[in-house]
């Protein structure tokens, strides 16, 4: 290996293996684990049976995020069974010494956003969390996977993870954004292209001249979603913009620590004698906005294009997911995209709830009005973004436009909390999923990018920016 | 965790792709602190559609689950798992699963089967056509057998040794605890931490 070239991934592997053996996986460090109600119940459970103690809640940190309420967040949660699963995690963290962030806290949130907005993100760990979502991590040049509720308990236990060594498959998005495109855009339209299990077995590496354009932010939206391209992680090499956003924040290092971390996280680029083992290229000038029709991720297309034909579709697997998820959608081939109305739009979640998602959708909405009968969720992805949005006046934007202005939480992206789709309603929503019911029973989710889903809101019907007057 | 060495017993035929796990077990369902109880949340809103195979007399007591590609895909939440083995799964077959759920699902003892999908639609068209053809998935060697059919499978033989020795993961890693600890002094002190160091 040494004489061979390294790409990002397989750096920051090789630094964090602590055993490996022949016909067995690595057993990887982890550096950061991040905790929420969910999915730690029965792993806190786990370590009581076992007598078990956890072996580092200095590298741990927890925040109440899925199952909370956007609104009255000073009353205690109406639903009893959420109440129980937060205030069971509130326990678990005072009897294990776990940091927890709670509801109303103001650094509470979407588990994967406040991680970078503590700092505590930084390029070349390792970071887990019982959330698919985790790969958002990997914007920093990180490397950051969900893992099971096992999982879970095993890093609490021992702050280690057996795993095998995955693939590393390169995506290069070569050009420059068109305007009105976004991150959210380029994700889509991959994932419509490799498929929801085009990344499965592979961590990802997003690279070219378009990707090192974004922000922070954009980088995150990307990485959030490798895992519906089926990849359990994607990652950016950090660069200057990494740095710059990293630089003061409560967690980040600083002094002399800030130039070691600096001279060791400029090496985390993947060599040019590296090899992947998958390659896909793409190219962002061809970009336009996109948005998913059907009830999986890969079923999208170009806003300006029509709802597909599925007996053109060869495959007959795929054939077959097309016809149900259009009887389930309850659309008909040939519609225009543009002509779909929406009942909801939801502004948020882990894939774009940050700051400046709310900001490009405040761009669009000042000034104007959300269409009759269109409900519109604005819930930041954390308090401190809340607070941000606020400071800066966003939140009047939003509320003068007829939007409502919410707390933090994981919200209407999967209604465990009430907010939720009723059967046969239409969202626009910039969550990453548009699985069947996934925002409520019987509802229907297109995936659309915080700009898509302002002029969404103003028109009631699917629409870009460019749309309106 | 429960040994798993051969199981044989009469499969579901799922003829769906892309199963993600919200489909096995809902968000709403989730909210619950136990690892049982969750086999009513298993297919919720498919199984209210009384033609859905689940409901189906012929496929009552089956215990393993043939599915097509990408099953298990989406979100982490080993209720997925547990909702499948609470309703009394013992093995789920797919050209492809979610690297999550499969990863989820041998952790848990439900053996996950990989087998290519030629093989999928004739298991399928087999139990279709009497449903109550005997499938053994044989993990000891590596075979799914049903009438006259044997389908070799791959498995790595570490998690084959971990499943038929019903092993837990934790206790494994534990026997390695001075090497971690090794590998903690050599960390570097900028390395970020969630609490102050006097914690």
């Amino acid at each position: 290996m040494a004489d061979k070239g390294r790409t990002l991934a397989e750096k920051i592997w090789q630094e964090h293996v602590v055993r490996s053996a022949e016909g067995e996986p690595d057993l990887l460090y982890i550096d950061l684990h991040l905790v929420h109600e969910v999915t730690s119940p029965q792993a806190f459970d786990g370590l009581r049976l076992a007598g078990r103690a956890v072996r580092r809640p200095d590298l741990t940190i927890a925040t109440e995020d899925h199952n909370v309420p956007t609104v009255n967040i000073d009353q205690p949660i109406a639903d009893i069974v959420s109440r129980t699963q937060v205030e069971t995690l509130r326990k678990n963290c005072a009897d294990f010494g776990i940091r927890l962030h709670r509801m109303g806290d103001a650094s509470q949130g979407v588990v994967h956003v406040i991680g970078p907005q503590l700092g505590l993100t930084q390029p070349g760990t390792t970071i887990v969390c019982g959330d698919s979502h985790t790969s958002t991590h990997g914007a920093f040049g990180a490397l950051a996977f969900g893992i099971g509720t096992s999982e879970v308990e095993h890093v609490l236990a021992t702050q280690t993870l057996p795993q095998y060594r995955p693939k590393t498959m390169a995506i290069t998005v070569n050009g420059t954004l068109p305007d009105g495109v976004t991150s959210k855009d380029i994700i889509l339209a991959l994932i419509a292209k490799i498929g929801t299990g085009g990344g499965q077995g592979y961590v990802i590496e997003y690279r070219g001249e378009a990707i090192r354009a974004l922000s922070m932010e954009a980088r995150m939206t990307i990485c959030n979603m490798s895992i519906e391209a089926g990849a359990r992680a994607g990652m950016i090499a950090p660069d200057e913009t990494t740095f710059a956003y990293l630089k003061g924040r409560q967690h980040a290092p600083s002094g002399a620590d800030w130039d070691a971390a600096v001279a060791y996280w400029r090496t985390l680029v993947t060599d040019d004698d590296a090899t992947f083992d998958a390659e896909v290229v793409i190219d962002a000038s061809d970009l336009t906005p996109f948005v998913t029709w059907g009830t999986n991720p890969g079923q999208g297309a170009p806003l300006g294009a029509s709802v597909p034909d599925p007996s053109t579709i060869v495959d007959d697997a795929e054939r077959a997911s097309a016809e149900r998820a259009l009887e389930y959608m309850g659309l008909r081939p040939g519609t225009k995209l543009r002509d779909i109305e929406v009942n909801t739009v939801f502004l948020g979640s882990c894939t774009n709830g940050r700051i400046e998602d709310l900001r490009a959708a405040a761009a669009v909405l000042k000034g104007r009005k959300v269409a009759d009968g269109v409900r519109v969720l604005v819930v930041p992805g954390s308090m401190a973004v809340k607070q941000q949005a606020e400071s800066e006046g966003l939140h009047s934007v939003f509320v003068e436009a007829g939007a409502e202005w919410r707390s933090a939480g994981c919200s209407m992206c999967l209604g465990m909390n009430p907010d939720q789709l009723a059967p046969g309603e239409r969202s626009a929503s910039t969550s990453n999923r548009n699985f069947e019911g996934r925002q409520g029973k019987g509802g229907r989710t297109h995936l659309v990018s915080p700009l898509v889903a302002a002029a969404t809101a103003v028109r009631g019907r699917l629409s870009a920016p460019s749309d309106l007057d | 965790m429960e040994k798993f060495t051969t199981h044989t017993g009469r499969a579901v035929p799922l003829r769906r792709s892309n199963v993600d796990t919200d489909q096995i077990i809902p968000a709403v369902y989730l909210k619950r602190v136990t690892r049982t109880g969750f086999e009513d949340g298993l297919f919720a809103a498919w199984r209210q559609d009384p033609g859905f195979v689940l409901n189906r007399p012929e496929y009552a007591g089956a215990d393993v689950l043939v599915a097509g590609a990408d099953f298990g895909t989406g979100s982490s939440r080993e209720h997925a798992v547990w909702a499948l083995q609470n309703y009394g799964f013992k093995a789920v077959i797919s050209p492809r699963f979610g690297d999550i759920f499969r990863g989820n699902s041998l952790k848990g003892g439900l053996l996950t089967v990989l087998l290519p999908e030629s093989d999928v639609e004739r298991l399928w068209q087999a139990v279709e056509e009497d449903p109550t053809t005997a499938v053994t998935v044989d993990l000891v060697e590596r075979e799914v057998r049903y009438a006259d059919v044997v389908l070799p499978f791959e498995i790595d033989d570490y998690t084959r040794w971990r499943l038929m020795e019903g092993l837990d993961d934790i206790g494994l890693t534990l026997r390695h605890a001075e090497e971690v600890e090794i590998f903690e002094q050599s960390r570097p002190a900028w390395k970020p931490r969630t609490l102050a160091a006097a914690d």
